[in-house]
């Protein structure tokens, strides 16, 4: 099992990050992903394949300031 | 009002061991608007030592209602109006101006800063800036915002950690492409919430 923003996601593993989001729908040019504790680098994304045990979190910015 | 006589005050406010950390801090502050603006005075009344005023944009009549700029200052660019407001603050804070716009290409201008706030208006200038510093300088502690806009409750804005050196305030969902505008008081919320992080982490205090 694979926690996803703090929920447990099934049939993730084997993918990689760029293709994660993208299928989830993330824009990717406004994210910031953590994997299992540290920043995951952007282009280190397409690279980046999820194995079971792993803790991801996405942050997805939205505009103002 | 002399060096002295600022830092004496402080001294006595914040105490001689914490003053010292904010006293030698340099932080950036990237994006000057409704964010930026609120969070840089923040700071400098802090007593932060060295603070970096990042913007390429002039003062305009549609800032005024929620940005920390004058009638006086239409006009003029934001790093030079802000950093004439934080003179009358703070007037012994160094300020570095950059009147430019921060891209991946130059984020080396903030190689001198121990804490990076991003204060940019649009989400993929802010994804740009955290991802672009988390790699380039992994050490650096970055104080993100997301999701202040609306006239939504200012019970959501909060701080998220990611990481060890990334912190995000917000309500991290409400977009100004759907809420139309921005308010003055939540968007000072979330620009008072970053400055207390920063405070927060040149103290010592990393936790949320």
């Amino acid at each position: 099992m694979i926690k996803v923003n703090g929920e447990n996601v099934e049939n993730i593993a084997g993918k990689n990050v760029a293709e994660y989001l993208t299928e989830s729908g993330y824009d990717i040019k406004r994210v910031a992903v953590e994997l299992n504790g540290d920043i995951l680098p952007k282009s280190q994304y397409s690279d980046t394949i999820l194995k079971e045990d792993d803790c991801v979190e996405i942050v997805s910015f939205v505009g103002g300031g | 009002m002399t060096n002295n006589d600022w830092y004496n005050a402080l001294e006595m406010r914040h105490g001689a061991e914490l003053q010292q950390k904010f006293s030698s801090a340099c932080v950036a502050v990237c994006g000057l608007g409704g964010l930026g603006s609120n969070t840089a005075i923040s700071l400098a009344r802090a007593g932060v030592g060295t603070l970096h005023l990042i913007d390429f944009d002039k003062v305009d009549i549609s800032n005024l209602h929620r940005q920390q700029y004058a009638v006086s200052q239409l006009g003029m660019y934001k790093t030079d109006a802000l950093k004439q407001t934080l003179s009358e603050i703070s007037p012994y804070c160094n300020i570095l101006t950059y009147t430019l716009k921060l891209t991946e290409d130059n984020l080396s201008i903030l190689s001198h800063c121990d804490v990076i706030c991003e204060c940019f208006d649009n989400a993929e200038s802010k994804a740009m800036l955290v991802n672009g510093i988390s790699e380039l300088y992994p050490v650096k502690y970055i104080v993100a915002a997301s999701g202040m806009s609306g006239l939504h409750t200012g019970n959501t804005i909060q701080t998220k950690r990611l990481g060890k050196r990334l912190y995000i305030c917000g309500d991290g969902t409400s977009d100004v492409a759907d809420d139309g505008t921005l308010f003055a008081p939540r968007v000072m919320l979330c620009a008072a919430h970053q400055a207390n992080t920063v405070l927060r982490i040149l103290s010592g205090k990393f936790e949320i």
